[in-house]
């Protein structure tokens, strides 16, 4: 997985509150068999008019936001199905960052799996980052990892907690695959263990 | 120290603790499906890794596959490519299967309890959110994405931190016409849509050990609507007797063992919970959803809300948007509203006693004439059962459809799909926008209120179909 560098992006405001993945990226657009591409299908029910042209009212397609890397969310975001290809077509899309009061445990998960940040604040600092995305002229948010701090337009910083292990994997880009054989051993005694006292397991 | 169910299995599958809590647990049972498995397939052939435990594995095809005309195969290509690498995958890694024309095929949920490949004290996980359904039998089933179904396939294990303990606890009894769907709707609706988020939900009270163990699997399968990893119920006798006889339980004297344990699992009386919450059973009526959250329920006898009501205005605006997505009016009875489509199917209702509860009710009538009605058994399994009670027959003379199982209109990915404007009463989980297919409109209901819809063409109360 890429390392996770601090960065500047426009953020995007998305106040919705329990946006889905099936908002993310509707079904027909999981019979893929490759990670990449989904991109252009992000949203796609609300992005597109039937006719397949941009709806002008959706705000990923409004300037300077159709080139956000961040987006400023409604509560419990990601909810619903497991499907993996949200964060893949957030993240092909070119969102690295979400910022929300609350996000679903599966999309959080995957998220991370997939180098892209998603920050818990509170829910005054959510509306003040709001605030300052809804500036068209100056929506650019600058997300720091490595010290857990978002720095505002205006010079104001909101500091984020974040877990260590978490951190540490998007930083360094880690593979957990990798890390866990680290434990090859451990598992396999285990497992050894486990099948001599429940054999039928 | 007294335990919750979740602590028992929890510390009985952990294999590594950081000191930040994060953990490796190992993993008991790995159901895999088409739609979230290739990325994970193709991600172990480019890293030169073999799947760790195929035993522990179960593959079966249900998102994309047709529940017409099966003997020719699948239309669309994607679908048909997508289930053909499934095909490959399985073959390669060697991992068990039930391929599409298998009878034991059905959708990962229904299967996986079929079989007796849950099982209690298990963790069980899947790419698939709903996968908290076999926690109806006090396994610890969470859904996973795609990364870690291959990190499941490589390793058998998960990282993972523990969740928090919640008890939903159900005091009281429920009338005899609630039923299961009505009571996790009724839930879901009191504690919303990120109720249970970072919790592991344990379900109790006496409701529950009166209930079947298929009406328990509707229950836990909706956990992720209130936005919980997982949902249980300490297993009983009830569990006992329904896996006895399955193929894949334990037999003989690891079946006694397999009891004796299973005994030890619920919770120890004192177990700490970090959030509880009290459900009065007597006040649960026949629940539906009227909105696009799952949340957004009404009792069958009830009316639209009216967003003016509401103060704050992220939340009013939801529900302004719901009402204008699903074409309402503030303060419209519910059993006014008029369907075009039921739904019976989905992992949440589409076992035998959905079918049997919806049959009795369909039983020597009609579908009304506007409405287009397909039931979708779970499993090839389901299918052939209700046909030897000759339930097919009683839908059909109904003018119900009687399909081949999947995953079907649950969330379209095969060719069953609402078109725009359609309205169903559906017995799936899901009634978020587009859905069931772009534009479509769905009420989340129980098997008896989707029989009763499609009778009468509009919401209805079984009892009031005569």
């Amino acid at each position: 997985m890429e390392k996770f560098n601090t960065f500047k992006g426009i953020a995007a405001p998305f106040n919705i509150l329990n946006v889905d993945t099936d908002k993310i990226i509707p079904k027909q657009f999981l019979t893929t068999i490759k990670r990449t591409g989904l991109g252009k299908h992000v949203f796609d029910e609300i992005r597109y008019k039937k006719d397949g042209s941009e709806n002008p009212n959706f705000v990923l397609n409004q300037k300077p936001y159709d080139k956000s890397n961040i987006l400023i969310a409604g509560d419990n975001f990601g909810c619903g199905s497991s499907r993996e290809h949200a964060p893949w077509a957030l993240k092909d899309f070119g969102i690295k960052c979400i910022i929300s009061t609350s996000f679903a445990d599966i999309f959080y998960n995957n998220s991370f799996k997939n180098g892209l940040l998603p920050i818990m604040v509170t829910k005054d600092e959510r509306d003040a980052l709001l605030e300052d995305a809804k500036d068209k002229e100056n929506p650019e948010i600058e997300i720091d990892l490595e010290n857990q701090e978002i720095r505002r337009p205006n010079g104001g910083k909101i500091k984020f907690k974040i877990d260590p292990f978490r951190k540490k994997c998007l930083l360094e880009g880690l593979d957990d695959i990798g890390l866990t054989e680290l434990h090859e051993n451990k598992i396999k005694s285990f497992e050894e263990s486990r099948s001599t006292k429940l054999p039928w397991l | 120290m007294s335990k919750t169910l979740y602590d028992k299995i929890w510390q009985s599958h952990l294999i590594n603790e950081q000191d930040d809590g994060t953990s490796l647990i190992y993993i008991d049972r790995h159901l895999v499906h088409e739609v979230t498995s290739p990325q994970a397939f193709e991600g172990l052939r480019l890293s030169d890794r073999k799947v760790n435990s195929p035993k522990r594995t179960l593959a079966v095809a249900d998102h994309n596959v047709p529940t017409l005309d099966r003997e020719l195969g699948i239309k669309e290509e994607d679908s048909r490519i997508q289930v053909e690498e499934l095909d490959k995958n399985v073959e390669e890694f060697q991992i068990p299967y039930f391929n599409m024309n298998d009878t034991r095929q059905g959708i990962v949920h229904v299967i996986g309890p079929e079989q007796g490949f849950t099982q209690p004290g298990m963790t069980i996980v899947c790419g698939d959110s709903h996968t908290a359904t076999h926690g109806a039998f006090g396994s610890l089933a969470f859904g996973i994405g795609t990364s870690e179904v291959e990190h499941v396939l490589a390793t058998q294990t998960l990282i993972q931190k523990k969740a928090m303990n919640m008890l939903i606890n159900i005091t009281g009894n429920l009338d005899k016409i609630v039923t299961s769907k009505d009571l996790i709707l009724y839930i879901i609706g009191k504690i919303g849509t990120a109720g249970g988020t970072g919790c592991v939900i344990e379900y109790s009270g006496n409701a529950l050990r009166d209930m079947s163990m298929e009406s328990r699997m509707t229950i836990c399968n909706m956990s992720i609507e209130a936005g919980a990893r997982a949902g249980m119920i300490a297993p009983d006798d009830i569990t006992f007797n329904y896996l006895c006889e399955k193929p894949m339980a334990p037999k003989n004297e690891d079946w006694d063992k397999a009891v004796n344990w299973w005994k030890t699992l619920p919770s120890d009386s004192g177990a700490k919970f970090d959030k509880i919450v009290d459900i009065d059973a007597t006040k649960v009526t026949q629940t539906i959803t009227w909105g696009t959250s799952p949340e957004e329920i009404v009792s069958i006898d009830g009316t639209v809300p009216n967003p003016d009501k509401i103060s704050d205005e992220v939340k009013q605006n939801k529900i302004k948007r719901s009402i204008e997505y699903m074409g309402l009016t503030p303060g419209q009875k519910i059993s006014d509203v008029e369907i075009n489509t039921v739904f019976i199917g989905s992992c949440t209702n589409s076992r035998i006693e959905d079918i049997r509860s919806a049959a009795e009710i369909i039983k020597g009538k009609k579908v009304s004439t506007n409405v287009k009605a397909l039931v979708v058994p779970g499993s090839g399994l389901v299918k052939k059962q209700a046909e030897e009670e000759g339930l097919d027959v009683i839908f059909k003379h109904a003018g119900f459809e009687w399909r081949e199982p999947g995953c079907s209109m649950c969330l379209a990915m095969n060719s069953d799909k609402l078109n725009e404007g359609d309205r169903c009463a559906s017995t799936s989980n899901r009634n978020f926008e587009g859905r069931q297919g772009k534009g479509g409109r769905t009420h989340l209901v129980s098997p008896e209120i989707a029989a009763a819809s499609a009778i009468t063409g509009k919401l209805t109360d079984p009892r009031n179909v005569t």
